[in-house]
């Protein structure tokens, strides 16, 4: 092909790269770690195209199977697979999440929404107010928040209403429309009967401020009841569907979601109350620690394969971070118990590692769905198996 | 009262959707064996359903420039070139000089090459190791190459190649995961049993896309919402054959009710069986797969994967009852945790 004759800028700029040669182009190839092993059955399934192609060799990094222990203390060992697949031309099969960051950041807030709705209903039901009034002023501010998160996401946001045409339980998403709908209105109204004492003690006005509180005390109760709805279903709207690492996580992750919901509500009680009302948030920080640190340890570690883009890259920086700022969190509100800054520090560290443990399951997700390895490897020994199961 | 197969295993779709006295079920099976990889099909389509262009442009990885199934392109002809004799045992290139090839490098460059096609996520870039371990080989022509093949080498370096060209579209599923996530309703199943976005309802959420276990469905940009083959619903509807079907020059693409086109491919690959083409298989065909069979099958020349296929994908909402079970139990340990939190203790 002569270089003189016309061609696309794309066609051009690969040309370029081509010429360039394998040392000066990008490290996003390099970075790429190829970790299949050289050998392997047939023809041009084995790395030597990498080196022919001159990319940097990657060392196989699973060359001493690691040993997984299984979940219920069991034995079951799981070794990572040589990644060693035939593709199209490299490139992946599925089509990787379209949610931009707004969806990430909709399964904190969605989850902050649902701990500190339960932290208010306790605080209500229990006489601690300012449990109940910083729970019930975030909840709104972070349901108000998701929905805007969850309209701007949508590729058409003035059909966001298209949403409440039908309610199906095979989708997650209609399924938690619905919960947000129920959710929203009751942590609004909750949160607006705390202005009550603000009103006019006569008129219109003062019939508000009698009427309020019982209103938000009911609404209080009915936002903290779907709660647990709101901050679980997020698990199974990631679950369900074909991306590998999502998908193969369905068992932790409802669970790990509902731990950062307790741990970032109780965060809040940690930043907003006064120590001697605080009891309840530190203990809540602890439970909502433990599920949360026991189902990211799961899908760390139980995946096989699959387990790798949540312990690599930005993802694993995100989750290891996560994990860090919940220990910490934790031994902060336990250890600080009569210091009113410790405790607000531990709030916050609590808050900040739900941030980093929603972004690190979702960008781990999308990681996954981004590369073939992660939809071919595990799909072609199922296939594999069960061909040699049938023989 | 739904089927107990309604999310899993074998199904016939449309009575399921609550269609009376259906129709049979239609669908399209791709005989790749005889795909010549003109695209005809793909410009049919866009010309019927108005679909818009998806880039010019060469992408280096071979002599497809589609690239993949997006929004902007309801049927790619994907063209792969192996460094293996051909089908049918015949020395097809003997007399002619093929020679070492610019090959793996081109082809990892190559997988670099991410156009615009208008849509997203469209066409990602893939890995480059990967696209290299595909083009292995010292016989892989590699596209394009500075030179002709095998200019500056003699026949002593000569070896057999093959082209593999294959037609893929929307598989319209028996368990289609994009119509069982949809939460407007946009995605419906016909009374063909196909699956159509409506797109005077989609609003561009997005998940259908996640849950494609076949990487098919697309959301177009500036317009925001999600595209794919209609299977021609308009056109079927009127009895009248599919765009693509009715341009393919070799009848690769066959559509019919889906009982006769599955008979019509066993008899083929147990034909080409019989000729000496034992990679021939089906993918696809079989009601029992992981999303109940598909209404667009194919016949194969090699593993799936390597026409970007995946090898055994399985429709994502035969886990959803374990998935809502586990939610359940995890909303009932956060509400348990929140009230032992208050009851429980002094402080």
């Amino acid at each position: 092909m002569s270089p003189d004759r016309p061609v696309g800028d794309l066609f051009r700029r690969f040309r370029e790269r081509l010429s360039t040669g394998p040392e000066d182009r990008g490290a996003a190839e390099r970075e790429n770690g190829s970790r299949a092993t050289a050998a392997g059955p047939g023809v041009g399934r084995t790395d030597a195209g990498s080196r022919d192609a001159r990319l940097a060799p990657h060392p196989p990094r699973d060359a001493a199977p690691r040993r997984r222990r299984g979940g219920k203390g069991g034995g079951e060992q799981l070794n990572v697979p040589p990644a060693e697949f035939t593709s199209y031309y490299g490139r992946p099969v599925l089509k990787p999440p379209v949610w931009r960051w707004d969806i990430a950041a909709y399964l904190f807030t969605g989850g902050l929404a649902a701990g500190s709705s339960l932290l208010a209903a306790g605080g209500q039901l229990t006489g601690r107010p300012a449990l109940r009034r910083a729970g019930r002023v975030t909840a709104l501010a972070a349901v108000g928040a998701s929905t805007y998160f969850l309209v701007h996401d949508l590729g058409r946001p003035s059909r966001f209403h298209h949403m409440l045409r039908v309610a199906k339980v095979t989708s997650p998403m209609s399924v938690g429309t619905w919960i947000l709908s129920v959710f929203g209105p009751a942590a609004g109204l909750a949160a607006i009967a705390e202005a009550a004492p603000l009103l006019p003690e006569r008129g219109v006005l003062g019939l508000g401020r009698r009427l309020l509180p019982p209103a938000g005390h009911t609404a209080g109760v009915v936002a903290a009841v779907t709660a647990p709805a709101l901050a679980t279903y997020t698990g199974v709207l990631l679950a369900d569907t074909a991306v590998p690492s999502w998908h193969e996580a369905y068992p932790e992750l409802p669970a790990i979601f509902a731990g950062s919901a307790l741990a970032s509500g109780a965060g809040v009680g940690l930043v907003a109350a006064p120590c001697a009302q605080a009891g309840p948030a530190r203990r809540l920080a602890v439970a909502g620690a433990a599920m949360e640190l026991w189902g990211s340890h799961r899908v760390e570690n139980r995946l096989g394969l699959l387990s790798e883009p949540y312990t690599q890259g930005t993802p694993g920086k995100l989750l290891r971070a996560g994990r860090a700022l919940t220990a910490a969190g934790v031994v902060g509100a336990l250890v600080g118990r009569r210091s009113r800054v410790l405790s607000a520090l531990s709030g916050g560290a609590l808050i900040a590692a739900s941030v980093c443990t929603r972004f690190g399951i979702f960008h781990g997700g999308v990681a996954s769905a981004r590369d073939p390895r992660y939809t071919v490897v595990p799909q072609r020994e199922r296939a594999d198996r069960r061909a040699a199961d049938q023989v | 009262m739904p089927d107990a197969n309604s999310l899993y295993g074998p199904l016939d779709p449309a009575p399921d959707a609550g269609w009376v006295e259906a129709p049979p079920r239609m669908g399209f099976f791709t005989d790749t064996s005889v795909c010549i990889g003109c695209k005809a099909c793909e410009v049919a389509c866009k010309e019927w359903n108005g679909v818009p262009d998806s880039g010019f442009d060469l992408l280096g990885m071979s002599y497809d420039n589609t690239g993949a199934l997006t929004a902007n392109s309801w049927r790619h002809v994907a063209f792969i070139e192996q460094p293996r004799p051909a089908g049918h045992r015949t020395p097809a290139f003997a007399g002619d000089p093929t020679g070492p090839a610019t090959s793996p490098a081109s082809a990892a460059v190559g997988a670099g090459t991410a156009p615009d096609t208008g849509t997203n996520p469209g066409l990602p870039p893939g890995r480059p190791e990967a696209a290299a371990r595909m083009a292995a080989g010292p016989e892989f022509l590699g596209m394009p190459g500075a030179q002709p093949p095998g200019r500056d080498s003699g026949a002593e370096t000569r070896t057999d190649f093959r082209w593999l060209m294959m037609s893929d579209v929307c598989k319209h599923c028996t368990h289609a995961a994009c119509l069982d996530v949809c939460p407007t309703g946009s995605l419906f199943r016909t009374e063909f049993g196909t699956v159509v976005v409506q797109e005077d309802i989609c609003n561009g959420c997005g998940y259908c896309i996640s849950a494609c276990p076949y990487g098919v469905i697309d959301q177009r940009k500036g317009d925001g919402r999600a595209w794919k083959c209609t299977l021609c619903y308009d056109r079927i509807g009127a009895g009248m054959t599919p765009a693509c079907a009715q341009a393919c020059p070799t009848e690769s693409i066959q559509y019919g009710p889906l009982d006769e086109l599955r008979e019509r491919a066993a008899t083929r690959v147990a034909a080409l069986h019989e000729r000496g083409v034992p990679e021939a298989r089906l993918y696809g065909h079989d009601p029992t797969d992981g999303v109940g069979g598909d209404g667009a099958f194919f016949l194969l020349l090699d593993e799936p994967e390597a026409y970007g296929l995946p090898p055994d994908p399985v429709v994502t909402t035969r886990d959803l009852p374990k998935m809502w079970k586990r939610a359940g139990f995890a909303a009932l340990a956060m509400a348990a945790a929140a009230v032992a939190a208050f009851v429980g203790g002094s402080s």
